[in-house]
């Protein structure tokens, strides 16, 4: 010490001359390690996925949704029946019943795969029909959310990172589109494309989807994007405001690397849970149009379609409206919850 | 004169449109502001909040199209053609670590924008080695390079702008507050790596605070503005010793003495009433509402930037 300097007499300095060097002990090895006390890095991903993981009903969500999606995929492979297959003499069997002619094959020694949830009054197998059904449906959601989601992302973006005049423009048209009712226009298309557009499409993978399929994608790609247009915008409006986006623009970056590496990115947990909540109310749309007959065309069938035709016979095969009544809350209740769950997960603020 | 000042500003104005209304109101964030920085020299910029101070280092990068006015660098006036090239020469750091930093990015892709904005690497491996530089450069430890932003303290993610803002090698950097969120302890850590970077890269700053003591430290020169204008501007010790504008006065006066006995004897000069909006501006003098010197003068004519010998400038009719 070279001076003894005068304390004030509220000073937070630590007096130095209490203390003496003995009074120390050298740290051990074992206590220098407890002083490293950083964690694992973590990314905001991993960070989310371990919060999903903790998330029983998300996590049972996954599992019900993966069995659905398997079953979908293996059963027209394992099940020797197909969709439109008619079996002479099997009509209107219940679960697990076999007909005179495939009793009697039995009989003989062979192997008759069992219907598993009966046949339906034209002697098809009913399991395959509601597999197929599931198939169509979940794949409608998927898509028309993909859709829905490729034009909402860029319209949206585009709206809200360039703001000012063509923002205001541009939100004016979602306004005018929001108005636009959905189910009316989805019937008109139907009916205009079953005239122009079904010859067109003759023989083509588009007639084996149906004219009225493509009216609903084509409905969801002109109105079902300005909800995730007008979502995107706002977030991107926010986030627009951080001191980041402009030390990317004093880099020199580009408008286009700014909206992908820097505004996108910031948003993602935003669009993976619309995306995720988008799904059901499409596969909600897709099979009330079934049902009221605007679905997939004819042999082909939906959960919708399916529903309509069990309609009929209500009460002597109930059995036949709650298969793919119950396959539909299946899909729609896990999807939610899963993006309920993802929200949780990756959106922590709004959750509390 | 080209070469003599490596930043030139002349007469810039930046009007914002408020819209009120069906009408347009510009909002005269900064007018009429000139000023010149040397090679390797710190202009501090002072001022209190709303004056104007980081609409001028914005306008200056041209991170917002000025409305008048030219920003002339190294001899060649500023434009929106030329400005790509010149971003290597000129770069800012943000007042608020905190919101400067992309969350979802790691410190590494972070450094490493600027390289891949400006093409100044071609491998892999020397973008990583260039960043590692930069890390140590700033005082960070380079195994920290894969985490995120957001693991890192106030003073670090301050360091982790810097280490950006270098990354191209900048002749001139505006610093925007970039001392005001951090504590203070950290705040003289930072305060004296960009003397050190100074020394070591001869960069010009163009230091903006509102703690006069910090801009004191740093600064060669120091600007004071007032609502968009500029009020007095001088060596940092002549203006600190002898401040001649009225307003220049009274924010000295209000700089903390760390010495009790001291600030009881100096005397205060505290201001009557409030910053009038920039919206509804004084006609003439812009600080003539609460300046006790003012005179018809003041009302009618607005007093121009003069120098009053050895580089003060004063803007004022009366002292």
């Amino acid at each position: 010490m070279a001076k003894d300097l005068k304390r004030a007499p509220f000073s937070a300095q630590v007096d130095l001359s209490k203390f003496h060097m003995e009074d120390f002990d050298q740290a051990t090895e074992e206590e220098k390690r407890q002083q490293e006390v950083m964690g694992e890095s973590t990314t905001f991903f991993k960070d989310g996925m371990r919060r999903l993981r903790r998330n029983p009903l998300a996590m049972g969500s996954i599992v019900v949704l993966i069995l659905i999606i398997a079953v979908c995929l293996l059963a027209p492979k394992i099940v020797p029946y197909g969709y439109a297959d008619i079996m002479k003499g099997s009509n209107n069997l219940g679960p697990f019943e076999y007909s005179a002619a495939e009793l009697a094959k039995i009989d003989a020694g062979e192997e008759v795969f069992p219907h598993i949830f009966g046949t339906d009054s034209l002697g098809r197998d009913y399991f395959i029909r509601v597999v197929y059904g599931a198939r169509v449906s979940l794949g409608v959601g998927i898509f028309a959310s993909l859709l829905v989601l490729i034009i909402g992302l860029l319209y949206g973006s585009i709206s809200g990172y360039m703001g000012g005049r063509v923002d205001m423009y541009m939100m004016r048209v979602v306004d005018i589109i929001y108005s636009l009712p959905d189910m009316l226009l989805i019937i008109l298309l139907a009916v205009v494309l079953n005239e122009t557009l079904a010859p067109k499409i003759q023989g083509t993978v588009l007639a084996k989807l149906g004219v009225n399929m493509i009216s609903l994608f084509i409905v969801f790609g002109l109105l079902y994007w300005v909800s995730m247009a007008r979502l995107i915008r706002g977030q991107i409006l926010t986030i627009k405001q951080n001191e980041y986006v402009l030390a990317a623009k004093c880099i020199g970056t580009s408008t286009p690397r700014i909206i992908r590496r820097h505004i996108l990115p910031n948003c993602l947990s935003v669009i993976i849970i619309t995306t995720a909540l988008q799904i059901p109310s499409a596969i909600f749309t897709e099979s009330y149009l079934a049902f009221v007959g605007l679905g997939v065309s004819a042999p082909m069938p939906s959960l919708g379609s399916l529903a309509n035709e069990a309609r009929g016979g209500l009460q002597t095969y109930p059995l036949r409206l709650f298969f793919p009544a119950l396959t539909i809350c299946l899909i729609v209740l896990a999807l939610n919850l899963l993006g309920d769950g993802l929200r949780d997960a990756f959106d922590p603020k709004l959750s509390r | 004169m080209a070469n003599e000042y490596l930043v030139e500003v002349s007469h810039l104005k930046q009007y914002f449109p408020i819209r009120s209304g069906f009408k347009t109101i510009p909002l005269k964030a900064v007018d009429d502001v000139s000023f010149n920085i040397r090679p390797g020299e710190t202009l501090g910029l002072v001022g209190e909040s709303g004056c104007g101070k980081t609409t001028v280092g914005r306008t200056l990068l041209r991170l917002y199209k000025p409305t008048d006015g030219t920003v002339t660098f190294n001899g060649t006036e500023v434009t929106d053609k030329n400005i790509h090239a010149l971003r290597k020469e000129m770069q800012m750091v943000f007042q608020d670590p905190y919101s400067s930093l992309n969350p979802r990015m790691t410190v590494e892709d972070i450094i490493g924008e600027p390289l891949d904005v400006h093409k100044l690497y071609s491998t892999r491996a020397e973008r990583h080695e260039k960043v590692m530089e930069l890390m140590e450069t700033v005082g960070l430890n380079a195994d920290h390079a894969t985490r995120y932003a957001h693991e890192f303290s106030g003073g670090q993610r301050q360091r982790i702008g810097i280490a950006r803002a270098l990354a191209v090698d900048p002749k001139f950097i505006v610093c925007d507050e970039p001392v005001s969120a951090l504590d203070v302890s950290i705040q003289a850590q930072v305060v004296n790596m960009f003397e050190d970077l100074q020394k070591q890269r001869g960069m010009a700053y163009l230091f903006i605070a509102h703690d006069l003591l910090v801009v004191r430290h740093i600064s060669n020169r120091i600007a004071v503005m007032y609502l968009g204008h500029m009020m007095e501007m001088a060596d940092s010790k002549e203006l600190m010793d002898h401040p001649i504008h009225p307003y220049t006065e009274s924010l000295l006066s209000a700089v903390p003495i760390p010495d009790p006995k001291t600030a009881r004897s100096s005397q205060r000069i505290v201001l009557e009433g409030d910053v009038p909006s920039p919206l509804n501006m004084p006609t003439g003098c812009p600080f003539r509402t609460r300046c006790k010197y003012a005179t018809d003068q003041c009302a009618a004519q607005r007093p121009e930037l003069r120098d009053r010998g050895n580089g003060h400038f004063v803007a004022c009719w009366n002292r």
